[in-house]
């Protein structure tokens, strides 16, 4: 097997494989992906809601990899994302709702508004490290929903009754559902915001990031900025959930603080660890693992009682608790990454038995 | 020749085809989620979470189809009755209810409960043009066909109710100074507004408001505070759980005023035995439905119905709340408007009978009240009786006060 070396002495092969799985499988599943809409929307195999739950879980997808931005490749804790999230969700409904924006316009005006948050959250959260950041951050995450439901901004907000925003459709008269055409959109925006962190992360600057987080003050003897790369990854990872928090409002239609409550930033947060930490795959491992568990938990659990007609209930929390402890055990780096642990056995081995005979 | 003949057969057999078919066709119309053998129903309900009292509703609603599928259905048809969890959480609500309407396809969507909840897929329903009928909450707005044609409440609305209780006070209590704890959201306000309506003038009585979150652990400060604005008159507008809390604090500080607690949460099993009975004695609410544990019920043919419906398919259920009550009244409603349906099961149709139900008597509601709905009247319950706790039961009195609009 040829392997072509780059100018730091290290495969460039393997890093591709550490970054973004094997390429050529990348693009087969993304054409596949593409083509979803058509071939779903004409054997009738997808339905609309299907649409859905696909878009949600691109959605997620890019919320894991904001969080992991942050905390699997700086080492920032952050149990407070799902406030980013509520803030580009709300961006993006006030701004269509009370100003009748195009929907596409919204994303960046979130994304713009969510770094800002989150580069002023960033500069005093230089002061705090570990459990101190991951308090702060979940007094945000808080906080916001009580903010959202403020007396005096229920005009903007719609306070406890949330935003009811209608979905755009396709446009140019296309034949395709709305929920279709913004599986599409999600998809696009996906694939262009892990284009973007994998080329951050192949950088300098990506390399200074996990410097920070191996060792911060031998990153700072290097030369490296420790406080501006946190704050500026910070933002950027605000950023990040901010633009899946606008594409989550869009899609959904409908917007209300009791959709971000602190169970999202604990999710977001179980689905990066779930999935795998500092690995691209791994978010969107995550992202599946966000928008399904819980309704796997609650199916698994009925199924469960129903079959073995046990005298008490089994809950859905019980279920999923029990996934978690089981993964974590089985998977110490997610699932992504004893995915690819797993691969490298079996071609080692097979590696092994060619070399043999 | 043979060619002609060959011609003449399958021409007069087309002929009797068309013969056979068109009048069939002509009397059977189904939409989406109805067939000759099926009428399917989506509906959610919180069966997890803070609300999840209420979710005795829709397990009460899955029974009685139940039973009236083992009596052989509606004109033939078997009811599928498809309840999602929703947590009282209205993301939720619209995720299921999506579900409901583009995966399972279901024909219409029943009872699904919460103000909130409503509130959001209300657009959605209405844009779908599928019918959202009989909804678990009793917000005003259900009842406005002008904006949105497919939606209707079932229930008395709040703002009524509320007056009502203000009206009673005014009439009642001497110096009343008023204490509201009421939960923040659209069925919250929809109360507050009612009852500030029917204070008219007097609406300076209330001394102090407070409100609370569904997602909140208790209301135990709230309480605290609404006893120290030195009220005696208190009107409690919350939901099932935060009721209980509230009566059993409200008895722990020593505060006692003359308490109105909302309809909704009335259920002697669910809220005032969780709060403690002695705790409860001498609330007054409004009630549209008999109360099970009250023995004048004993002797009436619908509740002697009712009790063996909940001997055979809720064995388990607890008779003294009223929510089995509710959702036995609410599916026998909609069992109403699907037999008026006859074959024509279309959404268009639905609603037209679900508008179309003319002093109808439904069991278990007190007696003296009935439904009635019409093109411009979406409010299908628009009377109520006032009860006293006493002892361990709801006691009557007064009249049935109507508001047909």
């Amino acid at each position: 097997m040829a392997m072509t070396t780059s100018v730091d002495g290290r495969p460039t092969r393997m890093r591709w494989v550490l970054i973004f799985g094997r390429q050529a499988w990348l693009w087969v599943a993304l054409v596949l992906l593409g083509l979803l809409p058509i071939i779903g929307g004409a054997t009738g195999l997808i339905s609309d809601y299907g649409f859905l739950q696909l878009s949600l879980m691109i959605v997620y997808s890019i919320a894991v990899l904001g969080l992991s931005l942050l905390t699997g490749f700086n080492g920032q804790i952050s149990l407070g994302h799902g406030a980013f999230f509520a803030v580009g969700a709300y961006t993006a409904a006030i701004l269509i709702d009370h100003w009748s924006w195009p929907y596409w316009a919204t994303l960046p005006m979130a994304a713009c508004t969510c770094f800002i948050v989150g580069y002023l959250f960033g500069l005093p959260a230089l002061r705090l490290e570990g459990h101190y950041l991951a308090l702060a951050t979940f007094a945000l995450a808080i906080a916001v929903p009580q903010i959202l439901k403020y007396k005096h901004l229920e005009a903007l907000t719609g306070g406890v009754q949330g935003l009811n925003i209608t979905k755009p459709s396709a446009p140019l008269g296309l034949p395709f559902s709305s929920d279709q055409w913004m599986f599409w959109v999600a998809l696009v925006v996906a694939v262009a915001m892990f284009w973007l962190a994998r080329n951050l992360l192949n950088s300098r600057s990506g390399r200074a990031l996990t410097a920070i987080r191996d060792d911060a003050m031998a990153a700072s003897t290097m030369g490296i900025n420790v406080a501006r790369y946190k704050t500026v990854i910070f933002g950027i990872s605000a950023l990040y959930t901010g633009v899946a928090g606008a594409l989550h409002a869009i899609i959904f239609e409908f917007v209300a603080p009791d959709s971000f409550r602190f169970d999202l930033s604990i999710n977001l947060l179980v689905g990066m660890v779930v999935g795998g930490m500092a690995s691209l795959p791994g978010a969107v491992v995550g992202g599946i693992f966000v928008q399904t568990i819980e309704k796997y938990a609650d199916a698994v659990a009925r199924s469960i009682s129903g079959q073995l007609q046990l005298p008490i209930d089994i809950e859905p929390w019980t279920v999923y608790g029990v996934a978690l402890i089981g993964l974590v055990y089985l998977m110490p780096t997610g699932i992504a990454g004893g995915l690819a642990r797993l691969w490298a056995m079996l071609t080692r081995r097979s590696a092994g038995k060619t070399c043999s005979s | 020749m043979l060619h002609s003949r060959t011609l003449l057969i399958v021409g007069s057999s087309v002929l009797c085809l068309t013969l056979a078919l068109t009048p069939a066709s002509a009397q059977k119309r189904y939409d989406e989620g109805a067939s000759d053998i099926e009428i399917k129903i989506g509906n959610t309900n919180p069966y997890s979470g803070n609300a999840s009292a209420y979710g005795q509703i829709g397990r009460t609603i899955e029974a009685y189809f139940k039973l009236v599928n083992d009596q052989g259905g509606i004109n033939g048809r078997k009811i599928t009755f498809i309840t999602y969890d929703d947590g009282y959480s209205p993301p939720k609500t619209v995720e299921m209810v999506r579900k409901l309407v583009e995966e399972d396809k279901v024909l219409l969507v029943f009872q699904t409960l919460g103000t909130p909840s409503n509130t959001a897929i209300h657009k959605y329903m209405n844009q779908k043009r599928v019918p959202h009928l009989f909804v678990a909450t009793g917000a005003s707005k259900w009842g406005n066909p002008k904006e949105f044609p497919w939606t209707m409440g079932w229930q008395p609305d709040y703002a009524t109710e509320g007056l009502i209780y203000a009206k009673h006070i005014l009439a009642d209590v001497r110096d009343p100074k008023i204490a509201v704890l009421m939960q923040n959201d659209d069925y919250g306000k929809d109360y507050f507004n009612g009852f500030k309506q029917g204070l008219g003038k007097e609406a300076d009585k209330i001394r102090q408001v407070a409100t609370y979150e569904v997602t909140d652990p208790t209301v135990d400060s709230q309480m605290i505070q609404l006893k120290n604005s030195g009220a005696n008159v208190f009107f409690n507008i919350t939901t099932p759980k935060f009721a209980a809390q509230a009566i059993k604090k409200a008895a722990e500080i020593g505060w006692k005023p003359v308490h109105y607690l909302n309809n909704v949460s009335i259920s002697v099993g669910s809220v005032l035995k969780p709060a403690g009975l002695d705790a409860s004695q001498g609330i007054i609410t409004a009630g549209y439905l008999k109360d099970a544990t009250d023995p004048q019920w004993n002797d009436s043919p619908d509740m002697i119905v009712w009790n063996k419906f909940m001997d055979k398919y809720l064995p388990q259920g607890d008779k003294s709340s009223s929510y089995y009550i509710y959702g036995y009244a609410a599916a026998a409603t909609l069992v109403q408007v699907l037999k008026q349906c006859a074959d024509d099961l279309t959404r268009a149709n639905i609603m037209k009978q679900a508008a179309n139900l003319n002093e109808v008597e439904i069991p278990v509601l007190l007696p003296g009240i009935k439904i009635s709905t019409g093109p411009t009247d979406f409010y299908p319950i628009q009377s109520v009786q006032l009860q006293r706790f006493e002892g361990e039961k709801w006691k009557l009195f007064g009249g049935v006060i109507s508001n047909e609009r």
